[in-house]
């Protein structure tokens, strides 16, 4: 490894060790040689194109990325372990916050989870599951929306920010009329769904839906023949598709690269294998190639919401299993969305059976039997599994999200070595982390 | 003798296989999680073990056999015996677990990478689990692998104790479990042998104990909510 600075000698007495001046003489001579302009500079945790509190520390050689290494953990909120003390429904209020900006598939990938170790996911009501194919198609177009702005922002081209949160705006304003909040929704339950669409959803979703035909071509006209934004996104965070599988690279950057891995087509979930939708994909492994993987998985969405609505029917949206089905009922009051003053009345006040059945699995919950199970669906970002693990009681046993925002992360480096410092950003926001799922 | 013969027979007619080798990982006592002496109900008596599903015997169903098959195979070409290598099988909610032994772990996980008839290309990472009451096995490492070529997906399972929770790391194999082991270490404590740097990667580098271990508290401080206080979480009654 490096010279010996004791040099043996054998002497008549023995071994003599002279000592020399340990490794200063190379210390010196590669500082000499070094580079007077290799710096190591931190970039974040709080710098605002990073992407939350993501630290990038960069070995900088005058404008050339030498080393690129991250530094995560900043946003870690122990979400696996605060579900190991909460009953099975509880969870989704965990795990809606870990990737907020995916809120929608982190509940619908856990909640499969548990269902599938209930064993009851042909009991899944068929409305509650094209519902959850609306909201997370709804959800893949605001979390691409907020991957282009941003990426868009960072690049210094403000007006696809601003129309980028126009339009997520949107979506939002959906997610708000349908399960009363912006994000940290809850919505999807084990069992089924919180609560059904509210009167005058399927206008509004009809409505947004003939909106986004119409703004998503302003995209193309903003950046995708754009020459700057060509001149900064072309070959810049390129990473193969040996790079992508070494890796575990999922979602649009394997994509671009040329795959058509979609976990919708390839593993289907949620009944997706009912729908029709392509999968796009691009041939450059570079950030353009993503960029316009994600424009087009927008409109792939659309036409998924469109069927969505059109085969939507009439039913219940949660599990007949009075022993699962979370049984509290939800009304619009004048004060917003709460407990239905109908239900309480009537456990309160006619049913004790109805009142301690209410008790028992709002304060208990349900038993899950006893088994691990690994569900994935796909998010925006790429292929999100839980790993579910029950000891047969009322709450996980162990919960672990593979979020694919934290294994493509690992891309980065790869990505930016050997790139100048300004492409970094370029490629970090190509792999659209979202820190609230890395760290969970 | 003679059961063992039913057992062929029924593995012949294609009828599921008995599960044996229970893997038993705790006992629970009582019902309403009051150990005090509150609870009149009679139910405090009960007592049940907590078994997670034992090992599937063939056939598995489904192509599970032919990826079973075709792993023993090829361990066999390299002078493996696949019983040693493969403690178990476990087919549950139709998902094919194999337990592999710790020293064969970088092994299979070559043969089924690089073999074209398995060929799981993409690793998910690891997830720790955490027996406390499957003792001198009480730390698991689950691998979940995915082949795009023939669109299955496995999982391999390691068992530590946890006075040696030492697995070799699958870096080497699958360069994507780099910072899933560093997870893995970080709150199990798993020591991935051969991993380039395995350091703490969510926890500050010099936070003492393995957080998601069941034995670290969760922690927390009770809170007041109208009038009332409510006790942190892993301090509330919890139902066994």
């Amino acid at each position: 490894m490096s010279t010996p600075h004791a040099t043996p000698r054998a002497t008549t007495e023995g071994t003599v060790y002279t000592v020399t001046g340990g490794d200063w003489d190379e210390v010196v001579e590669s500082a000499v040689k070094s580079d007077d302009e290799r710096i190591i500079v931190n970039m974040g945790p709080q710098h605002p194109s990073t992407h939350g509190v993501l630290r990038l520390i960069l070995e900088i050689d005058g404008e050339t990325v030498t080393e690129a290494r991250c530094g995560i953990g900043y946003l870690h909120t122990g979400i696996e372990k605060n579900l190991e003390f909460r009953n099975w429904t509880q969870g989704t209020t965990f795990v809606t916050r870990m990737d907020y900006l995916t809120p929608f598939f982190n509940e619908a990938a856990y909640c499969l989870g548990v269902e599938k170790l209930l064993g009851i996911e042909d009991q899944i009501p068929d409305r509650a599951t094209v519902l959850r194919v609306l909201l997370m198609e709804l959800n893949r177009i605001s979390s691409h929306l907020v991957c282009i702005a941003t990426g868009g922002m960072e690049l210094g081209a403000t007006t696809i920010m601003i129309y980028g949160f126009r339009d997520r705006e949107l979506v939002l304003d959906l997610f708000e009329l349908i399960t009363g909040l912006r994000m940290n929704h809850a919505f999807i339950r084990p069992g089924g769904l919180a609560q059904d669409l509210p009167p005058g959803a399927i206008d509004q979703l009809r409505e947004f839906v003939k909106t986004m035909r119409k703004n998503l071509p302003e995209y193309d006209k903003l950046a995708t023949g754009n020459p700057i934004f060509k001149a900064r996104m072309q070959d810049v965070g390129y990473l193969d598709l040996t790079g992508c599988m070494a890796l575990g690279a999922t979602g649009p950057i394997l994509r671009s690269a040329g795959l058509p891995h979609d976990l919708r087509k390839t593993d289907p979930y949620c009944g997706y294998e009912n729908y029709e939708f392509d999968v796009p994909t691009a041939d450059t492994c570079d950030a353009y190639g993503r960029f316009l993987v994600r424009l087009e998985e927008m409109r792939q969405s659309l036409r998924i919401v469109e069927q969505c609505i059109d085969r939507l029917a009439p039913g219940p949206v949660m599990v007949a299993d009075k022993k699962i089905a979370w049984p509290a009922q939800l009304a619009l009051g004048p004060d917003g969305l709460g407990n239905s003053l109908d239900h309480i009345k009537k456990i309160m006040g006619t049913s004790m059976e109805a009142l301690i059945h209410h008790f028992k699995l709002v304060t208990e919950g349900f038993r899950v039997p006893a088994g691990q199970t690994y569900t994935a669906v796909e998010s925006p970002k790429g292929e999100l599994g839980v790993h579910v693990v029950s000891d047969g009681g009322t709450r996980p046993y162990r919960v672990h999200f593979r979020d694919p925002s934290f294994t493509n992360l690992q891309a980065m480096a790869a990505m930016c070595e050997g790139g100048q410092v300004a492409d970094v950003i370029v490629a970090v926001a190509s792999i659209d982390p979202v820190m609230g799922g890395v760290d969970r | 003798m003679s059961e063992s013969q039913s057992h062929d027979e029924k593995n012949h007619n294609g009828v599921p296989a008995p599960r044996e080798d229970a893997g038993i990982i705790g006992v629970r006592k009582g019902m309403f999680g009051a150990d005090n002496g509150g609870d009149t109900s009679g139910y405090g008596g009960l007592v049940r073990t907590v078994t997670l599903p034992g090992a599937t015997f063939r056939p598995y169903g489904g192509w599970f056999d032919e990826v079973a098959d075709e792993l023993e195979g090829a361990l066999e070409e390299q002078d493996l015996l696949p019983g040693n290598a493969i403690e178990k099988t476990v087919v549950d909610r139709g998902e094919l677990t194999f337990h592999i032994a710790r020293e064969h772990l970088v092994q299979v996980a070559r043969t089924l990478r690089d073999d074209p008839a398995l060929r799981f290309e993409l690793c998910t990472g690891v997830s720790g689990v955490h027996f406390l009451g499957d003792k001198g096995r009480e730390l698991h490492a689950v691998y979940h692998l995915r082949s795009l070529t023939h669109g299955r997906l496995i999982r391999l399972e390691v068992s530590v104790p946890d006075s040696d929770p030492h697995i070799p790391s699958l870096v080497e194999v699958y360069p994507t479990n780099d910072w899933h082991e560093r997870e893995a270490y970080d709150f199990f404590g798993l020591v991935f042998d051969g991993h380039p740097a395995l350091t703490r990667i969510m926890m500050p580098d010099d936070w003492q104990g393995f957080p998601q271990r069941k034995d670290y508290p969760l922690g927390g401080i009770a809170v007041e909510y109208k009038g009332a206080q409510i006790p942190a979480p892993d301090q509330r009654r919890s139902y066994s």
